[in-house]
């Protein structure tokens, strides 16, 4: 059987989940790897959270928010454009492919959108292959060694 | 001014000395005859058709003219005795024996009695009253007329009698000439040009059409004599109620309102770039607009249905969907067109005898009694074909001058025609307002991929927006027609209403909360937070938020380094939570 990844996707509840509602109603095809938890803003997203889904075996993580300029709250999604890049540095130097972790602007519009991203984004972990995190990962001197001895899963 | 008392034929009136004496019979309503007299410029006294009898004190009569003489105490004016009224035929007829034929002096002649001028009957048309040199002196302050040459060869010219610069068209001048010596169009060369078609005549002064709102009229500084020359300000005098200011300036008001309903519109779609069409090449060719500003009674035509030459056409075509269901255009249908396109051909057929040709793509007649008003105008013999207008050439030399061809695929007939035709209407799409973006961010509400403002939802909640308080009606949202857009503005209101009724506002229990046990007084979130909802205590040295400023969005929890602070309904646990739960 094919690898099925599992994806956790934290959706801002004005543009992005409205979105993915829209492309529910109009039913757009994706597949159904992404679970949604809704926030009320990107900006909402702490990176712990996405740290802690790839910690319980996500094998990656989506966020989405409103385009540049149209967050509800006005600036939300410029604060998480500036984490995201933080803690996708964050995740590489623990050694998980920075690919994992990816950020979206998708509109309440663009239901069609939202669909594309999804697949794309399931396409792209199906090709990274499962995230193989292992208990070494939460020690870290078992994991200095493992790294030492790997070079890292991206190396 | 002290008050004088005098009589006009016998009536008593008491008027300002030295007013005129014309004003006192105009206002006991005694009617004297004027030819050369306008209230807003110097009386002149050049006609002396005005001519009455003034009897002083001491029984003395004279011949004056009523326009220029001044009110005395106890003159008695007499307008009607046999001399008064030899005199006015002896003045008239000596100025028709300059120009006879002026409508205002055969009138006048017939009110008089003259039969037959005694020297004759002149073909001029100026009677050299002035009025178009004083009015261009005294009002609009261009100066550019004049009198020129002596005794019977005076005339009425420009400086140097060539065309003049100082000339700034206003027009006061053919206004206001009783005999049509000065006209307009040989100034301007102005006919009926669709591109002038505006939504209300073209003059300084007006209300902008008929159901402006608010009714009233206003100042276009384009046309307005005043803003060009710093005269005139005829219509301040007019008005008996001072309400006219020429120093108002635009300006912006601050309003503190609880509700709001966005009911911006569309935007007419701009069929030029489409160049099968022709649209600004061709003559006669139009959009709808134009169509239904031209039906309408105060448009530039007066509701009659003309082409650029004034003539009524033999044939019209009206193309559908023109921008609307189109990939190259826009993607959606504009809903209004097809019936709209239905009534101008049933307004054709009552204002005129041309022949109609509808062309569509398919008849969306939808509504209450819409598919009856279809049937009704085919039977009044419009022409309805199914396809497309793909094209429009002009017509070659087989045709009359000036034939429009319309091109499309009869797709009913499996037939190509082509249709020759005066005049072409060109339904053209609603569109979204080119600023619908920016009004829609103003409001924290979103725009669809068309432009058109997102509901809060499709079924639910077809009139609110995820704003709370903002409220959307009409075709902002999506094209529908007058009775879908009214009554989604009657839906509008009635939630605004309730929202306001109540009087207070219901908090979403979501709100940010500082633990301030856990807060290091770092001050990370006091600028974090969009609405600036959190304050710092100096004596306790912790951060709080405000639950009335806070809108949830949840960015301060997010980002405070000692996980001080919960989101509440999206606390840091309950997202734990969720992860957990989805991954396990
Ligand atoms: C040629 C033509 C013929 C039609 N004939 C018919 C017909 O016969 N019957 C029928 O039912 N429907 C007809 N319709 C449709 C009809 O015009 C619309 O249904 C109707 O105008 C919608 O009203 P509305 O209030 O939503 O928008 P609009 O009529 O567009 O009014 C919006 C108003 O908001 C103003 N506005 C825009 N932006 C702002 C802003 N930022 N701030 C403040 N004000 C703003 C605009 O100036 C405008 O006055 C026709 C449409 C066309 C194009
Ligand atoms: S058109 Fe106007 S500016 Fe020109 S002559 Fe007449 S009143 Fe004067
Ligand atoms: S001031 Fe008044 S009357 Fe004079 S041109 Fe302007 S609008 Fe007309
Ligand atoms: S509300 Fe969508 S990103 Fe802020
Ligand atoms: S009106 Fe008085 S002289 Fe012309």
């Amino acid at each position: 059987m094919s690898f099925e990844p599992n994806l956790v996707g934290f959706l801002c509840n004005w543009c992005s989940y409205t979105g993915a509602d829209l492309a529910g109603t109009a039913r757009v095809k994706y597949p159904p790897n992404l679970k949604v938890i809704r926030v009320m803003c990107s900006g909402r997203v702490d990176p712990n959270f996405i740290l802690d889904a790839l910690a319980r075996g996500a094998d990656g993580v989506l966020v989405c928010g409103c385009h540049p300029g149209d967050c509800h709250y006005v600036e939300g999604n410029y604060k998480c454009q500036r984490r995201l890049p933080i803690t996708r540095m964050l995740v590489g130097e623990m050694g998980i492919d920075p690919r994992r972790v990816r950020l979206e602007w998708v509109s309440a519009s663009e239901g069609v959108r939202f669909g594309e991203v999804v697949s794309e984004f399931t396409e792209e972990i199906r090709s990274l292959g499962p995230l193989a995190l292992q208990e070494w990962a939460f020690d870290p001197a078992a994991a200095d060694a493992q790294l030492a001895h790997q070079g890292g899963e991206h190396a | 001014m002290p008050k004088v008392n005098i009589t006009v034929d016998g009536r008593p009136i008491e008027v300002e000395e030295g007013s005129y004496v014309l004003q006192a019979a105009e206002a006991l309503g005694i009617d004297i005859p004027t030819l050369c007299f306008f209230k807003y410029v110097k009386p002149y006294a050049a006609c002396r058709i005005c001519v009455v009898e003034a009897r002083d004190k001491r029984g003395r009569t004279r011949m004056v003219t009523a326009c220029n003489y001044p009110a005395s105490e106890g003159i008695e004016i007499l307008t009607r005795t046999p001399r008064v009224m030899a005199a006015r035929r002896l003045n008239l007829e000596m100025l028709m024996s300059r120009c006879a034929s002026m409508p205002v002096l055969t009138a006048l002649a017939g009110k008089l009695g003259i039969d037959q001028p005694r020297w004759g009957t002149g073909t001029d048309t100026c009677i050299l009253c002035g009025l178009c040199v004083r009015v261009c002196d005294e009002i609009v302050g261009a100066q550019a007329l004049g009198f020129a040459s002596r005794g019977i060869d005076r005339f009425v010219t420009t400086p140097f009698e060539v065309d003049s610069d100082a000339c700034i068209l206003c027009g006061a001048c053919a206004a206001l000439c009783p005999t049509g010596h000065i006209r307009m169009e040989e100034a301007g060369g102005r006919d009926v040009v669709h591109s002038e078609i505006t939504l209300g005549p073209n003059a300084a002064i007006a209300v902008p059409f008929r159901q402006a709102v608010p009714n009233a009229p206003r100042i276009d500084p384009d046309f307005c004599v005043h803003f060009r020359t710093g005269g005139c300000k005829v219509c301040a005098a007019v008005c008996p109620k001072e309400c006219i200011s020429h120093d108002d300036v635009e300006r912006f008001e601050d309003l503190e309102v609880g509700t709001v309903v966005l009911a911006t519109g569309y935007q007419d779609f701009d069929p030029t770039p489409m160049k099968q069409y022709g649209y600004g090449r061709l003559p006669n060719v139009i959009t709808s607009m134009e169509f239904e500003r031209m039906n309408n009674a105060a448009g530039s035509t007066g509701g009659k249905i003309l082409m650029e030459n004034g003539k009524e056409p033999g044939a019209i075509a009206i193309l559908h969907c023109i921008g609307s269901r189109d990939q190259n255009a826009h993607p959606y249908c504009s809903r209004v067109c097809c019936m709209y396109a239905l009534k101008f051909a049933h307004l054709v057929k009552e204002k005129t005898s041309a022949e109609v040709y509808q062309l569509y793509i398919d008849l969306r007649a939808f509504g209450k009694g819409y598919e009856e008003f279809f049937h009704r105008i085919l039977e009044e013999g419009v022409n309805v074909i199914r396809g497309k207008g793909a094209e429009i050439v002009r017509g070659g030399k087989e045709y009359p001058e000036g034939t429009l061809l319309v091109r499309c695929e009869d797709t009913l007939a499996a037939k190509f025609r082509e249709i020759p035709v005066d005049m072409v209407v060109l339904c053209t799409a609603l569109e979204a307002n080119h600023d619908a973006k920016d009004v829609a961010r103003r409001f924290g509400i979103s725009v669809g991929a068309d432009g058109w403002f997102i509901e809060r939802h499709p079924k639910l909640g077809p009139v609110s927006t995820t704003t709370d308080g903002v409220f959307l009606a009409g075709v902002c949202q999506s094209p529908k027609d007058i009775p879908d857009a009214v009554a989604q503005g009657s839906g509008a209101a009635a939630q605004a209403m309730s929202l306001m009724i109540r009087g207070e506002v219901e908090m979403d229990g979501a709100y940010a909360v500082i633990d301030d046990e856990v807060c290091s007084g770092c001050r990370l979130c006091n600028d974090l937070c969009p609405y600036s909802a959190i304050g710092f205590d100096e004596t306790k040295k912790t951060s709080s938020v405000n639950p009335a400023l806070c809108k949830a969005c949840g960015t301060c929890a997010a980002g405070c380094p000692s996980g001080a602070i919960r989101a509440l309904h999206f606390a840091d646990e309950q997202i734990y939570a969720e992860i957990e739960g989805i991954l396990s």
